[in-house]
């Protein structure tokens, strides 16, 4: 292996209208290497990507391409230049054929420049099979599975004589044994010379094939080095960028005392499988009680919510609310059984933004404010007003249109949405994402109300602080599965980082 | 948008003989009535973020089933017709909303395969209608308005009372404006879609009644033709968003009587239809842009 970098950024910053995506971050990748990168969501990994593929230009810093400062214009420039990327979602056509699709842009050509058909189906042929795929190279790409089409992706990466694969979340839609079929090829291409850069948050995967490692937190670069110095929990308290064995004082977050809860489970989700999305994950939350759900990005906490309000179809699994089983994939099935979830993107599947403030918080309750269909205004307003002040939603009027608040505002007017129906479990993914610091702490003390009150909590957080002190009880999840669990006192950062960082099934602890 | 309706009552009073007389306005209204019509049904699934291309063709199924029901009575025949209308509704609705059909491809089957089905139920042919009851539907009137134009406004207001005051209007409205966060909120988002084109199927059968008793004819050749641009230009231009989440009522019925009017006008100014169709594509090109500088505020 040489150690002349074939593919390296140096103190390279790129900014978006007053975001800094990166960081001043330097990252170099040499042939014949697996390159593992991590991060967190907000990281910078998709834009160290970007910048590495000729998708975005650094507003500050050098791209070197074998040791040569080069400029990208276009993305088509750096795959010219041998940098080949396979994305997370298969950017291939679906209607095209596979061969067609396998050699898109660079057909082979007859004499008269027409493509050369037969022998794009032979060359194809004999690549895929490399692969492990054996099929009709002429039938339409859409026609093969998900995972088909990743390797159909990755081979055609691999034969435009690339020397640098970029590879984001390869493994993401792969049955386990095209994970191997997979790690047999970077093992070919390992051979070959060519440099491979991993980016994934499997932490087996990554322990299993790559030989370095480089972490980005919040746009900067944390640490780079051979993965195999890096044990797992320290590679997971970078990530998250939490010290191992540091405990932080109560008082950083607006949580108070342990939330005491009664002794049967008000909500019982059991199993709860789906396809590449969840292994068999259980929760049970008794009345009065929060429980978090920690894990790293990916792992399936928001899964495991949409499962349980049925907005998730599942192939598997059960959810009992105070013993009575709830219709599995219907939302209103959940919701009839006092079921309630604060999505994880407020703008996408929260609030409606071209309606009122008003609008937004009765939706949910509609029907319990109508009769005969006609919606009631007075019992609205007196709920909308009761809602606003216990909440102190800070609108112009209720009827201010709801896109115009702040996030905290409109985190708010969703949660209000949902305790107007007066709900028994509500289950909050990231309730405080995106909102300032005051209302954040506003939510949290809300948060503990509402367990004293009795209502069964599930709070998923990505900040550690928040889970800590809020959670009465954390269950860890790891690729879908639940890996652990812990109880009062046992929860603790250490705990949390040292469960989500845990070996798995056969995999020595580093 | 008002005030283009205004500006062109002004220029037509001072330019246009006989504008003033009661019997033009009459005229004006009556012609207006049936696209009004249609148009309120159009404008609640274009608050879903759909649309509704078959009116027309449904409006010639009414038409093309009236003459073989009228032995039965003027009120049977009116009720088949309705009933087609609603049965066509269901059908885009089902489509749409079970089957995940893009609303402007799913009603598009209607639209083409509809026209073709009536012309195959008359025959091809254009029926003349002499029943008494029925007739009168077209040419008399209650409390001196034509029953055309009441139906119009009395559907206008009940519409305009559904989007505003009832669970269901609000949810339109919703479901049009996020659908994921509809779903989320345990919104019956299927049974909603699957109702608002029934509901726009059921009007355009009203429309497809009234037009044929005031033809005093049965024409499903002809009955309705392109009548779905004109419903679509008449919520546009009175402020429906294409986008959804947002049902203007008062202004479609005002879009309607406008492009009425602009079309009125220049007829009498005897410029030809091609003109006419120019000024209208302007009109849409003007309100929809001044619409979002309305909604980017």
């Amino acid at each position: 292996m040489e150690d002349e970098p074939v593919l390296e950024v140096v103190e390279v910053s790129k900014d978006f209208l007053g975001t800094r995506a990166l960081d001043r971050v330097s990252f170099a990748v040499r042939p014949g290497e697996v390159h593992a990168l991590v991060g967190e969501n907000g990281a910078g990994k998709s834009t160290l990507i970007k910048v590495l593929t000729g998708v975005y230009r650094p507003d500050g810093g050098v791209l070197r391409h074998r040791g040569r400062p080069v400029v990208f214009g276009t993305p088509v420039a750096a795959q010219h230049a041998g940098i080949s990327t396979i994305y997370q979602e298969v950017n291939l056509v679906p209607l095209m054929s596979i061969a067609g699709n396998v050699f898109l842009g660079r057909e082979p050509r007859t004499r008269l420049g027409l493509i050369d058909t037969a022998t794009m189906h032979a060359r194809a042929t004999e690549l895929l099979a490399g692969y492990g795929i054996d099929a009709d190279v002429r039938k339409p790409l859409g026609s093969l599975g998900v995972g088909a089409q990743q390797m159909v992706a990755l081979a055609r990466a691999a034969s435009v004589e690339a020397h640098v694969v970029i590879m984001d979340e390869p493994t993401s839609s792969l049955e386990p044994r095209e994970v191997a079929t997979l790690f047999g090829v970077i093992g070919r291409l390992h051979e070959q010379g060519i440099a491979i850069v991993y980016v994934s948050h499997r932490l087996d995967e990554l322990y299993r094939i790559c030989d370095r490692v480089t972490v980005l937190r919040d746009g900067r670069m944390v640490h780079t080095g051979p993965l195999a110095d890096l044990p797992r929990i320290e590679l997971v308290s970078l990530m998250l960028g939490r010290a191992v064995g540091d405990i932080r004082a109560h008082g950083v977050t607006g949580f108070g005392e342990d939330h005491h809860a009664d002794r049967q489970p008000l909500l019982r989700a059991e199993n709860l499988a789906s396809r590449h999305r969840l292994a068999g994950v259980s929760v049970s939350i008794r009345p009065g009680e929060v429980v978090g759900l920690a894990g790293l990005l990916g792992s399936g906490r928001s899964e495991t919510a949409r499962a349980i309000v049925g907005a998730l179809p599942l192939d598997g699994g059960t959810v009992l609310v105070a013993g009575k089983r709830v219709r599995s994939g219907s939302v209103a099935a959940a919701m009839r059984a006092g079921i309630n979830m604060l999505a994880e993107d407020r703008k996408a599947d929260g609030i409606i933004p071209n309606l009122s403030v008003r609008e937004n918080i009765v939706l949910a309750a509609l029907p319990k404010l109508s009769r005969f269909g006609l919606v009631s205004r007075a019992r609205q307003d007196r709920i909308v007003d009761v809602f606003m002040k216990r909440l102190r939603i800070k609108a112009a009027s209720p009827d201010q249109k709801v896109a115009e608040l702040s996030g905290g505002n409109q985190q708010k007017v969703l949660l209000a949405r949902w305790l107007c129906t007066q709900p028994r479990i509500l289950l909050l993914d990231e309730p405080t994402r995106g909102i300032d610091v005051g209302a954040k702490a506003e939510v949290q003390a809300l948060i503990d109300e509402l367990a004293a009150e009795g209502l069964g909590v599930l709070l998923i957080s990505s900040e550690m602080d928040e889970l800590i002190d809020g959670a009465d009880r954390v269950v860890v999840l790891r690729d879908g599965a639940a890996v652990g669990e812990l109880v009062g006192d046992q929860v603790t950062e250490g705990n949390v980082l040292a469960a989500i960082a845990a070996a798995g099934e056969g995999e020595s602890v580093v | 948008m008002y005030l283009a309706v205004v500006v062109l009552l002004v220029f037509n009073v001072l330019f246009t003989q006989n504008f003033l007389s009661v019997g033009n306005f009459r005229t004006q209204l009556i012609q207006a009535a049936p696209v009004c019509i249609v148009a309120l049904g159009m404008a609640l699934v274009i608050g879903t973020e759909g649309v509704d291309l078959s009116v027309g063709a449904v409006m010639a199924l009414a038409a093309a089933l009236i003459p073989l029901y009228l032995g039965y009575g003027a009120v049977a025949a009116i009720a088949v017709a309705l009933v087609v209308g609603i049965v066509a509704g269901l059908f885009n609705g089902v489509l749409v909303a079970y089957v995940g059909i893009q609303p402007i491809v799913a009603t598009l089957a209607l639209l083409v395969g509809g026209r073709g089905l009536a012309l195959v139920i008359a025959h091809g042919q254009l029926i003349e209608v002499h029943d008494p009851a029925f007739l009168a539907l077209g040419a008399n009137d209650v409390l001196g308005v034509p029953i055309a134009v009441l139906v119009a406004a009395v559907l206008a207001v009940v519409v305009g009372f559904l989007v505003r005051r009832t669970t269901f209007g609000r949810h339109i409205v919703a479901v049009g404006g996020n659908r994921t966060a509809s779903t989320l909120a345990g919104l019956p988002v299927r049974r909603v879609l699957l109702v608002v084109y029934a509901i726009c199927g059921l009007l355009a059968g009203v429309a497809g009644v009234l037009a044929t008793a005031r033809l005093g004819a049965s024409d499903p050749a002809d009955v309705g033709l392109l009548m779905e641009l004109s419903a679509i230009t008449a919520v546009v231009v009175g402020g429906t968003p294409l986008t959804g989440g947002r049902v203007r009522i008062l202004g479609t019925v005002f879009g309607a009587v406008l492009m009425q009017l602009v079309r009125a006008t220049l007829i009498k100014h005897n410029l030809p239809d091609s003109t006419a169709q120019m000024v209208q594509a302007a009109i849409i090109v003007v309100a929809v842009y001044a619409a979002r500088e309305r909604s980017s505020r």
